[in-house]
């Protein structure tokens, strides 16, 4: 069995997926094996831990309440997660629905366990919630709380979902791993097994952007159950009614994917992530081929290629020959290859987060990286783990047109003087249409760069200039990981 | 026990990574989770009005990262190679490792691995920030005093009108540089050189050092920096004035102006003209809004509520008394203030003005803080001087609302200010612009 919904904690990507998060090489060798060792880093930057985007989902289910058990530190991304959730949200008009147990210097000698309960206690009463999400942190687990104890007595008592996500940062390297955590809460305690198949319902996993494939999917009669973000527990409940499930990120999607296939028999579409022409005409044919709208498909990609078809001339125009460089999360920054290829420009190198040596569904057909080394040829990649003094180093060093960076702050380019757009968390890329929106972006970014010019003049890189002329990679190991 | 918190603020004493990052060319470096310094810097540098990575914050901070074999095994190796690449990568005159709750719970003796590079001359302390610990204030504490303890010598002279400012706290108020900026040219219109070691043209690690050979150090809050002025008081024997009230406005910059000349020793002529002119500056602006502050059918937000940090609530509950006229209905501190200054603190709001007092609630629950305003009736919608968690509350209460403390995420601040004779105009600019535009659009 690959996904293991028996036990509270997920089995983490070191294990699962073979991740790896350093590396420097390319493309058709990442493919050629899968059995690369991790090589880890003597000098490291700030990362991000896996509860913290565990929060990345869970704090953005509408009716749900999350208790993060740990110190006040381990809330710091709960503002800005709260603005993402009322921007996404307008008109609910309220907060998160979070609470943190505040965890201080004598809870770490004498234990946090009745602390949590009160909080728990303190989160029903306050939000009345559909479920609660009870995560952990690096200190509530060295303390050793039982959490997932303390949850399971509640459960009884509540009669809601009262669930232990188990998520503490120092026990991966991999923070994508907190989606999997997020992902197998929900798969373990929240989905239950379909009343009736709705043969047009499609699961979309996404973030925030609820119009996310919408407008094809219209076009084919499809209803479209967007999650994890904004969705309702009730809504969550039922995702198993749906025929199949599609995502345009393995790091996101892949565990909830493959578990709501392999334990409620929803379909998970195989089918590269919609991002350039030639990948969205394959998944939007297998999306044709599984709910047998075969002919209504050709039609679509027909009348949306038709739509952009002039756009694209022109930005091929202004964009061909012009060099780009990629630093975004696994799949990701391979999907945003085709994007650049297809408006003619050239990749002069990638950075990716983590590289997964496998999906949980392990078929070739989800494989953006193959898919992309195939259609459009070999290129470099770095395995960096997000560190942003590797991507400086590497967008000083090919000095690209533009650079396209998710994650890091984009200031690095720009002081560089380098013209760089932020591809955040809204995906407004993919499909045919959103090749316009990003190749326009980039076009707009090449073609008065005067603020990143000004920023350039005006400001100066925290690196030395020994490091701006060593190798990207000098600071990766070569011994294996232990 | 303390509280748990809905719609947290403030951070953790790691935090103090901030005020590091606010030091010009100073490095944290931090032997924490993975996670940690991202969190943070989005909770206090990007939530507080969009400040960005500084010089070498965000993503740019060195960090051990530490994992669970870390945590088995010890991670002073790890820190000893993040620090040897530090020196190499980054470009830094000062450097400053942090330890978050991962570090301190297992017990790594991070002050010998620090001793061994400042024993090789590299300009290096360490402070114990988990995050177990307090606040973020808490954190900023604990790191000036690793400062002055593991760093800074005895002046070979002090210098005349040199005055270290301790006043908002870098990248964390999120009007902190404004702040300090505008307390320096304050200071520079009675004759007083500032030193206030954080943000734009603050001097790094010259600045630092400059420390003892200051003729005595302003401590600017009801009790933040106080700690630090005592300790510089024994270390290096500098005398210090505690001005609790952050000035807002005409009235009480005038007197803070005043106070500061008086202990310093400038008061003279020219200073007492500085003090005069810009305070008929002040209120020939303020003369010039009265057809607004005075019109019946805007509204008018009179009664208020402050949900801040108690150096901000003190602050503009001062101005708003005083200088406008309005009344406080109930004041909310927010911060972890530890139990010895809670006393004092409520005494300042005690006595607003002669005939007029505000209670207080010391909480960092921020539901605590909704279902007390729920509990009372307002005469006329109130103004809420609060941060972004407040947008609904606000609302329910029919108050007018305006982002002034952590969390700001409706606002991009870059040198806005608060304090002063300006920081008063700003404020009411901001108050009445919220109004009219709520009315008139
Ligand atoms: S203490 Fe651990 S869980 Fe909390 S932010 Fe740091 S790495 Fe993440």
């Amino acid at each position: 069995m690959s996904i293991n919904l028996s036990q509270p904690a997920v089995e983490l990507r070191e294990s699962r997926l073979k991740t790896i998060t350093g590396y420097e090489g390319d493309a058709a060798e990442l493919l050629s094996k899968n059995d690369i060792p991790n090589r880890e880093r003597s000098f490291t930057q700030c990362g991000s831990c896996s509860a913290d985007q565990v929060m990345n989902l869970l704090t953005q289910i509408q009716d749900a309440a999350v208790v993060e058990h740990g110190p006040a530190g381990c809330a710091g991304d709960i503002p800005m997660r709260n603005g993402v959730f009322r921007t996404g949200n307008k008109r609910m008009g309220y907060n998160v629905k979070y609470l943190n147990t505040n965890l201080d210097e004598k809870d770490t000698i004498y234990g946090g366990g009745a602390k949590l309960e009160k909080a728990i206690r303190e989160a029903k009463r306050r939000f009345n919630p559909k479920a609660i999400f009870v995560t952990t942190t690096c200190a509530s687990a060295i303390i050793g709380d039982d959490v997932p104890g303390i949850c399971n007595e509640l459960e009884e008592e509540f009669g809601i979902p009262v669930i232990a996500t188990l998520c503490e940062g120092f026990r991966t390297n991999i923070w994508a791993t907190g989606f999997d955590s997020a992902n197998h809460s929900i798969l373990r305690k929240i989905v239950k097994p379909a009343r009736q198949k709705q043969p047009d319902l499609i699961n979309v996993i996404s973030f925030e952007h609820k119009f996310l494939y919408e407008s094809v999917f219209r076009q084919l009669g499809l209803r479209t159950n967007h999650i994890v973000p904004l969705s309702t527990v009730e809504e969550l409940e039922r995702i198993s009614e749906a025929a199949a499930t599609v995502q345009y990120c393995e790091t996101l999607g892949s565990y909830l994917a493959a578990g709501l296939e392999e334990h409620f028999g929803v379909l998970e579409i195989k089918a590269p992530a919609p991002f350039g022409i030639k990948a969205s005409d394959e998944l939007l044919r297998e999306i044709g081929r599984v709910f047998h709208k075969e002919e209504e498909v050709e039609k679509v990609i027909i009348s949306e290629k038709e739509k952009i078809a002039e756009d694209l001339e022109r930005l091929r125009g202004r964009l061909t020959g012009k060099t780009a460089y990629i630093a975004a999360g696994g799949p990701l920054a391979y999907s945003i290859i085709a994007l650049v290829k297809d408006l003619g420009m050239e990749v002069v190198g990638t950075s990716v987060w983590h590289h997964d040596q496998k999906y949980d569904n392990d078929d070739e057909r989800l494989n953006f990286l193959r898919f992309g080394v195939e259609t459009y040829g070999n290129f470099k990649v770095g395995v960096c783990n997000k560190q942003a003094f590797e991507v400086t180093n590497a967008i000083n060093k090919y000095k690209p047109d533009i650079a396209i960076t998710r994650h890091l702050a984009t200031v690095w380019a720009a002081k560089l003087g380098v013209p760089s757009i932020f591809a955040g968390n809204e995906p407004t890329e993919m499909l045919y249409d959103g090749l316009i929106r990003f190749g326009q972006s980039i076009d707009d970014a090449i073609s008065n760069p005067a603020y990143i010019k000004n920023v350039a003049k005006h400001s100066k890189l925290p690196y030395t200039d020994w490091w701006l002329k060593q190798g990207t990679y000098s600071f990766l190991r070569s011994e294996q990981n232990v | 026990m303390s509280e748990i918190i809905q719609g947290p603020r403030h951070g953790c004493a790691l935090g103090a990574q901030q005020t590091v990052v606010a030091i010009e060319r100073a490095i944290p470096i931090l032997h924490a989770g993975p996670g940690c310094g991202s969190k943070l810097h989005r909770g206090l540098s990007l939530a507080g009005g969009y400040q960005g990575a500084g010089y070498a914050g965000a993503d740019a901070i060195p960090c051990t990262n530490m994992i669970e074999k870390d945590v088995v095994f010890g991670g002073t190796d790890k820190l000893r190679d993040v620090i040897e690449g530090t020196l190499k990568i980054m470009d830094g005159d000062f450097f400053v490792v942090l330890t978050g709750c991962t570090a301190d719970i297992i017990g790594d003796d991070v002050g010998s691995i620090v001793s061994e590079f400042r024993e090789l001359g590299v300009p290096i302390v360490h402070a114990e920030t988990a995050g177990f610990k307090g606040d973020a204030y808490k954190g900023h504490e604990l790191v000036l005093e690793a400062i002055i303890k593991q760093h800074l010598k005895p002046a070979a002279q002090i210098e005349k009108g040199l005055v270290n400012v301790f006043a908002s706290v870098p990248r964390h108020d999120p009007f902190w540089e404004g702040d300090l900026n505008e307390i320096k040219k304050l200071l520079a219109g009675i004759g007083l050189k500032a030193n206030i070691l954080f943000g734009y043209n603050s001097g790094g690690i010259k600045a630092l050092e400059a420390i003892p050979a200051a003729q005595f150090n302003l401590v600017v809050s009801p009790y933040i920096g106080l700690k630090i002025a005592e300790l510089l008081e024994e270390k290096f024997q500098t005398p210090y004035l505690h001005y609790p009230i952050l000035p807002v406005g005409g009235i009480e910059t005038s007197n803070f102006l005043r106070t500061i000349a008086e202990f310093a020793g400038t008061l003279s002529e020219q200073t007492e003209k500085f003090v005069a002119q810009q305070e008929e500056e002040f209120y020939h602006y303020i003369v010039r809004a009265a057809d607004v502050l005075t019109e019946y059918r805007l509204n008018q937000p009179k009664r208020f509520y402050n949900i801040n940090d108690a150096s901000y609530a003190l602050g503009f509950s001062k101005f708003l008394v005083n200088e406008l006229g309005y009344f406080p209905i109930h004041q909310f501190i927010n911060e972890d203030v530890p139990e010895e200054y809670k006393d004092t603190i409520e005494g300042y709001f005690k006595e607003l003005s002669p005939e007029i007092s505000s209670d207080i609630t010391f909480t960092q629950d921020g539901g605590a803080i909704e279902d007390k305003i729920r509990s009372i009736k307002a005469l006329t919608a109130p103004l809420v001087l609060a941060s972004s968690w407040e947008f609904d509350i606000a609302k329910e209460i029919s108050g007018l609302h305006l982002s002034v403390g952590l969390p700001i995420i409706d606002r991009l601040i870059l040198h806005h200010t608060y304090v002063g004779y300006k920081g008063g105009l700003n404020l009411v600019e901001d108050i009445y612009s919220r109004l009219l535009s709520k009315n008139r659009e």
